[in-house]
Parts: C-alpha cells; structure tokens; sequence
C-alpha cells in the first residue's frame, strides 16, 4: 500500500455510547477509534465480543451512528447508507420469497437502474457463477439452500453491485469449517480479480491472517479503542495449505493470539483511566519481520526491541 | 393402502352412514290415498313437523341446482340469484375495508407512534358485534341494501387491520436493513421488501376476514330481508318448508368454504420459508 495516496476511508476519533439501562451515565462502547483504509486494502478487524466492532462495521454502513467522531469516504464525511458501500451481514439477508439469482437482481437493478432487465440478469448471473453458483442452484429460494450456499449469494449480491467499499459482518461465523474454508477461497479469488476494497470482521484469527493485509486489534470493551495495525507480511497469493509453513506466519499468528488473550483486557483499562486519547493512531506493528521467530510469552517484549518506535509506553506496562 | 386414500373412503362411509340413520328415523308422509279426510284437510302435515329426509334434501338440491337462476317475483328466486346477491354485498364491503384496512394497517405498521395511538380505538371497536352496528347504520344511510353492506364492512376491517399492521411491524430488521443499504426510496421499500414479506401475515388477516364477512351476511340478510342467502333461509323458514332450509344451509357451507379456499390458494403462493 503506497502511503502517498489518499485513504479511501479516513475514521476519525470514532465513539460510541449507547443508554445505560437504568437511565445513569450512557455506557461507552469505544472510544477515539481512529483508522484509515487504503483503496485496494482487505482490512480485518478482531476484537473480544462487546469491544464494538460490528457497531463500528454498522456506522461505516450508515446503519448506526456515531456519538462523536467522524467517517470520511474520499474527504466526504458519510452519512446514511449507500450503495457505495456493500454490506454482507452474518446471517446473509436474503429476501426468502426470492430466488437466489433474484435476490442478486435485487441489488444490480438498485445499483443500475437504468440497465435493461437481460443485463441486469447478465451482471447477476455472472457473479453468482464467481462464487460457483448457477447450474440451476440460482433458481432456488434461500431455504432451500445450504447455510454455505447461502452466503455465497450474499457475497454475490455485495460483489455485483460494485461498491467503494465492502463490508463483511462476521460472514462465515455461522459456517461448518470445511465450508468455511472453501468460502474464503472464492473471497480470496474474487478479492484479486476485482481489487475490491475489504472491511471485515472476524473472531477467527487463521482466517483474518489469510485474507488479510492489515488487522486492526481492539481493546475490550467498555472504552474500547483501535489499539493496534498489525501488518500481515506474508506475500500473495496465499493458500490455506500454504501459508502455514511461512515463516512469517507463526509469529503472527502468536502474537494476535497473545493480544487477544492477555493484551486486550489491560489497554483499556488503561485508556479509561488515563489521559487523551484523541488522534491516537493505532501504532503499526510487523511481527512478520521481527528477527527470530517469538514464543508467545515474550511477544511483546520482542515487539518493543525490534519496533522501537512501535508500542508506547502506557500500552506496554498496560501489559504486563 | 396411503393415509390420501383411506380418508375419502372414511369421509364418504360417514356421510352414507350418518345420511341412512337419518333417513331411516324421519317417518315417511302417508300417501294421499291412506289419509283421512281430516289429515288431507291439513295438506298431509302431522300434527308434529318433522325433519325432512335426506332424500327429499337431494331431490330439493337437484330441483334447484337445474335452474338456479330462475325469478318469480320477490319472493321466489332462484337459490343461484340469492348466492349472487349475498355474494355481491359481501365482496362489496370487503372490498372497501380492505381499501381502507390495507394501506392504514401498513402505516400503523411502520410508526410505533400510530400503533400506541390506534391501538385502544381498535380494541374497544373491535369485539364490538357486527350486527350491533345495524340500527346505527340504517338510521344513518337510511337505506337497507347500503346497511348490510357497512355491517360486512365493519366486521371484515379489524383482522385485515390488525394482521396488516401486525406482519408490517413484523417486518425482520435484517431485510429493512438491506434495503436501506441498497438505498431504496420508502415506496420501493414498502413494495419490494416490507409488502412480501409481510404477506402471508396480511393475507391471514384477509382470509379471516371473509370467513367473518360470510358468516355475518347470513344473519344481515335475515335483519335486512328483501334479497340474499339470509333472506332466503328466513323466508323458507316462514312457509315452513324446511327442505329448502336445510339445502340452503349447505349452501352457505359450500360456498363458505370456496370463499376459504380461494384465499388459502393464495396465501400458499405468497407464503416463503426463511
């Protein structure tokens, strides 16, 4: 990603309350959440349940709205939903008294008005055939569907409507692992043919480091923040039989899993306690190029002496 | 022998069996020339009416279903023409409460605010009887024919109502989201998302509707008099010829449940399994 060109989205000092139930003080989800994406870019996003990702996913979409801070698509700030923006939800949204090859329709004829209907059906058919549909399965109603198929007309939908920007809810968090697999490489495939842009969240740390160029981590909620971009440096085309046997992988892979398990819960603690955290970027971390391979006790000690300027000093007494 | 088959066979057992009891325990009229002068005096009857036998029920049906359309005056018409009567007002009302049911259901649907409001007009207006709005509706229109008509009116609005607003409010958030993200104008959401999906639930509401519709028109007719099924029953009730009652009652069952199965067609096609 050339750091010269403009971000496609520029999130800035993002935060969310929502009302506490009991009419006290609203409760803060996230807070200061700040990030950018690059065109081009597949961005995931982990974090613990309740750290607020899928409301962060939801406001990019125009479906939520954020307490205070902004959302810039091309210097424009976003407000409300838009087909620039294509959103595949967990439980894919199908309408059900369609047809698979219909529900696509559905979201072509919404992005093209003005295409005649044998086009519309052509730009439909096509990227379901780019997920492996047709053949007589984009005439069947989502019920009669597997939950897998399903989602793949959902990506389908997301895909034929061309959007700025894509965003993946959880999309295979209702999947078996076999189908899961296969899924990501048709997500995969489809990514490099039309080098969609990709915001997706994940609780799978394999598959955010398979189809990811960037992670972004979360602190735990309440007061959750963007804490770090973990940069994936292992090359493309990825594999799932492959990419395990790169040599970047395992301390990737062992330094998301020590964020997620004893890293998050301290960070916003911290953040909650202490000082300002606005315009606070998320520092960029590379554990693929960290010089020796780490256990993943000592990660982020590693991390400090190789990225001098990577963690703060808050972040790294935060976690131990 | 499949489960299909061997209900027809026990239906059409029953009918024969309940249909020959019947027969057998109605005492047959003596013939004309075993009668005493007395009892020819009185038009053959016994002095205790009875029940006519399911045979002089077919010979009625068949008597009537070969011309059903004929009219003698006022107060003898074909069973076909009073059907057709009956069935105009019926469709006449429903049509306008389902005008008017529909489109208000599907914004009380969509406004939380409307539901609160409307909701205790409906409930109270709702359990109200039909034919409690008779005399109001006659001195009010002053006119009969229009009266039988407000009454299926006011009877068939409330469950079109209540299921329209009910299945729009319904309406899962994860299909209104998506056409939110595929930037639909409110008409295009209305019609394209919310309206199928609430479908079935509407057409719940409509098939309850002209089930109450029918069985509110019969007892209408008998107040209102002059023409129609309910009319008609009354009216052969009055020259005691409980032949012709007994046939139009099955009538109104049939055609009741033509009425039903329409509706049931329909709500099949429109019907999707999430």
């Amino acid at each position: 990603m050339s750091q010269v060109s403009k971000p496609l989205i520029n999130v800035q000092n993002l935060t969310r309350q929502f009302p506490s139930p009991d009419g006290e003080e609203p409760v803060t989800v996230f807070e200061n959440a700040s990030f950018e994406i690059q065109r081009g870019e597949f961005v995931c996003i982990i974090g613990h349940s309740g750290c607020g990702k899928s409301t962060i996913l939801n406001i990019l979409a125009g479906l939520d709205e954020a307490s205070s801070g902004v959302v810039l698509m091309e210097d424009k700030e976003i407000s409300g939903p838009s087909l620039d923006r294509g959103v595949v939800f967990q439980n894919y949204s199908l309408l059900p008294w369609m047809s698979a090859l219909k529900n696509v329709m559905f979201g072509v004829r919404a992005r093209y008005p003005s295409w005649s209907k044998s086009k519309v059906k052509e730009h439909a058919y096509k990227h379901l055939s780019m997920v492996g549909l047709g053949e007589g399965a984009e005439k069947r109603k989502p019920s009669q569907l597997s939950g897998g198929m399903r989602q793949r007309v959902s990506i389908a939908r997301a895909f034929a409507i061309e959007p700025k920007l894509l965003l993946l809810d959880e999309p295979f968090g209702a999947l078996d692992a076999l189908t899961r697999g296969t899924i990501q490489d048709e997500l995969i495939r489809v990514w490099d043919d039309t080098g969609q842009t990709i915001f997706m969240i994940t609780h799978d740390v394999d598959e955010a480091i398979l189809l990811s160029d960037r992670i972004l981590l979360m602190s735990n909620g309440p007061y959750a923040r963007v804490a770090e971009s973990v940069v994936i440096d292992i090359p493309r085309p990825r594999s799932r039989a492959d990419i395990i046997h790169h040599k970047n992988y395992y301390p990737i892979r062992n330094y998301l899993v020590d964020f997620l398990t004893s890293r998050s819960k301290n960070i916003s603690v911290k953040a909650a306690n202490c000082g300002d955290t606005r315009d606070l970027k998320p520092e960029t971390v590379r554990p693929g190029l960290f010089k020796e391979p780490l256990s993943t006790s000592d990660a982020e000690l590693k991390a400090v002496d190789i990225n001098h300027s990577g963690l703060t000093q808050t972040q790294l007494t935060g976690a131990q | 022998m499949s489960i299909n088959m061997k209900a027809p066979i026990l239906s059409l057992i029953l009918l024969f069996g309940l249909m020959g009891v019947w027969e057998m325990s109605t005492p047959s009229v003596k013939s004309a020339e075993n009668m005493t002068e007395y009892e020819m005096l009185m038009g053959g009857a016994s002095e205790e009416a009875r029940v006519p036998p399911p045979s002089a029920i077919v010979t009625k049906a068949v008597e009537e279903l070969s011309n059903p359309f004929y009219d003698n005056g006022p107060n003898d018409k074909g069973i076909g023409i009073q059907i057709a009567y009956s069935l105009y007002r019926v469709l006449t009302g429903y049509s306008m409460a389902a005008l008017i049911a529909l489109p208000l259901g599907f914004l009380i649907g969509m406004s939380p605010l409307a539901y609160k409001a409307l909701d205790p007009f409906i409930q109270i207006l709702k359990p109200i009887s039909p034919l409690a709005w008779m005399p109001l509706a006659l001195f009010i229109i002053q006119d009969s024919e229009a009266s039988a008509i407000f009454v299926i009116f006011i009877c068939s609005i409330w469950p079109m109502l209540i299921n329209t607003a009910f299945g729009v409010a319904g309406v899962r958030g994860d299909w209104v989201n998506v056409a939110k993200t595929h930037e639909l104008s409110t008409l295009r959401t209305a019609f394209q998302v919310i309206l199928p999906a609430a479908a079935p639930t509407i057409l719940t509401g409509m098939r309850i509707s002209i089930g109450i519709a029918w069985l509110v028109i019969v007892a209408a007719e008998m107040l209102v008099g002059g023409t129609g099924i309910g009319y008609y029953v009354w009216n052969e009730w009055n020259n005691l010829d409980l032949t012709s009652v007994i046939f139009s009652i099955l009538v109104i069952g049939v055609v009741g449940m033509l009425l039903d199965t329409f509706f049931s067609r329909v709500q099949t096609a429109l019907q999707y399994q999430e």
